[in-house]
């Protein structure tokens, strides 16, 4: 079992302190067919940091972030969340996928049901609540993402940033250690996408985990506390936001001054 | 034109006519229900199954959908009686009835579970639901709203399909009718009759139909989508 620290303060990777990683990538492989997508990643993430992860397109940001849930099967290397090894898979998938909430950058909210009842279906099918709790829960984790009068509203009714963040509360309610974010402001309109970041903020200041996908760069810098750049499928340049302004390789050079 | 109508066979065969009525509504009800629980049951197995039942479930449907249902009735009825295995007129045309509609089903909700976005089932496992969570909450409410029009217009056929059943000594509506027909020679008369009441028959289940959707599915009443 991992130590979770209760301490939310934002720390810089620290592996002397005795406290372990909530996220542990230790040259991990993935290929698809005869395509090595990721080619040895390394990364770690403590709790309570927050994670950006950057680069172009097909640079294999979204793989790495769907290994972490068991989404992709890793060929190579150590890859430990939560305590959990997910090369050897020596547990259940859904009992991790408890503790780590995903949100994509196409909603995927369940159409048919309300937004109150997005929210809760998984809290009471998987975790057992009952229609008191569940009530509370939903209008606990909507106050989060500021939407507390859309319970009853379908996701239809609602634009793409109310979407969206329906979808983290939706992640929220099942009280995950960990969440990962992959892009999700890439589908909206520019002027929906600080609501979103906003409630991603507010987040990560309360101490949360976070592993996110990005495009929005200043975005990542400030919140993130490790800025991961990835290039062909490795970590070509990592540390803290300010290595934006001083990037040590051409290709982050290149991908910054691109204003992507 | 100086045809003279007679309906007058509506109050001499008044019982016939009503129990004919009956025996119709009686074998489309019974038969809606199983016949869309099989079909649904067909349609999880051809797409999630193993390959076996995959195959089974394929040559099922073809078989059904690619044969007439009298064919399907005689068979049963006739065929199974050879065999020493006697059911009864009434069980073969609920048994062929169903067997028939479960095929057609089976390709109508097969559309209606491929309909809906992968990225939701991802999404559902990934809060950690079970595959049968997953089946019951999510995909057969919406897989059923997405073809519902396409399963009333299935179950619509399958009361006409009922007419067949006088074949077996069925005496279903189409039965009565032929029966009053030949005793009284009004066919003319009387085929109006037969058909005017299918007709009523068929739009009553329409409304049925269209009322269960609307008690099924919350959204588009609350929305006042039209299906
Ligand atoms: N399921 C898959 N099957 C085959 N190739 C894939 C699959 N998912 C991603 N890829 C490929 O892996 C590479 C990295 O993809 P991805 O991780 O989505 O990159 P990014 O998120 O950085 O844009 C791309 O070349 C993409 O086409
Ligand atoms: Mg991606």
């Amino acid at each position: 079992m991992t130590v979770i620290s209760m301490n939310s303060v934002h720390t810089p990777v620290a592996p002397q302190t005795g406290v372990q990683p909530m996220v542990s990538f230790r040259d991990v492989h993935k290929s698809f067919g005869a395509l090595e997508v990721l080619k040895g990643i390394d990364l770690d993430v403590m709790p309570g940091q927050v994670a950006a992860l950057i680069g172009r397109s097909g640079s294999g940001k979204s793989t790495a972030l769907r290994c972490i849930n068991g989404l992709e099967k890793i060929n190579g290397g150590e890859l430990t969340v939560c305590g959990r090894n997910l090369r050897a898979r020596d547990f259940e998938l859904r009992d991790l996928r408890k503790e780590v909430g995903i949100v994509f950058q196409s909603y995927n909210l369940f159409p048919h049901l309300t937004v109150e009842q997005n929210v809760t279906l998984a809290p009471r099918k998987v975790n057992g609540l009952d229609a008191a709790q569940s009530r509370a829960l939903a209008a606990e984790v909507l106050e989060q993402v500021g939407l507390s009068d859309k319970a009853l509203s379908y996701p239809e009714q609602l634009s793409g940033g109310q979407q969206q963040r329906v979808a983290i509360a939706r992640s929220l309610a099942m009280r995950p250690q960990l969440m990962l974010f992959d892009e999700v402001t890439s589908a909206l309109d520019p002027e929906l996408t600080g609501e979103v970041l906003r409630v991603i903020g507010k987040l990560a200041a309360g101490g949360m985990t976070m592993v996110l996908v990005t495009h929005e760069m200043a975005f990542a810098r400030q919140v993130a506390d490790l800025v991961v750049y990835m290039h062909q499928g490795r970590v070509w340049e990592a540390g803290k936001g300010t290595m934006l302004d001083d990037p040590q390789t051409v290709e982050l050079r290149q991908f910054v001054g691109s204003g992507l | 034109m100086d045809y003279v109508f007679d309906f007058s066979f509506l109050e001499s065969f008044r019982s016939e006519i009503i129990s004919g009525v009956r025996l119709t509504i009686l074998l489309t009800v019974v038969s809606i229900l199983p016949g869309f629980a099989l079909g649904t049951a067909c349609a999880v197995g051809r797409l999630y199954g193993p390959r076996w039942l995959q195959t089974a479930v394929t040559i099922y449907i073809e078989a059904i959908r690619n044969t007439p249902l009298i064919i399907q009735v005689f068979w049963l009825f006739f065929g199974l009686a050879v065999l020493g295995a006697r059911i009864g007129p009434f069980n073969a045309a609920v048994i062929a009835l169903v067997i028939n509609t479960g095929a057609y089903s089976a390709e109508i909700m097969r559309a209606g579970f491929q309909a809906i976005p992968k990225g939701q089932l991802e999404a559902a496992n990934c809060l950690a639901m079970t595959r049968r969570q997953i089946f019951w909450n999510i995909q057969l409410p919406q897989a059923a709203e997405l073809v519902y029009p396409a399963l009333v217009s299935q179950f619509i056929l399958m009361m006409l399909a009922t007419s067949i059943m006088s074949q077996i000594s069925v005496e279903e509506l189409t039965g009565v009718g032929y029966q009053v027909q030949s005793i009284t020679f009004r066919g003319f008369d009387v085929y109006l009759v037969i058909a005017a009441l299918y007709l009523a028959l068929a739009t009553m289940l329409r409304l049925c139909l269209h009322g269960a959707a609307q008690l099924a599915f919350t959204r588009l009443r609350r929305l006042r989508t039209p299906l």
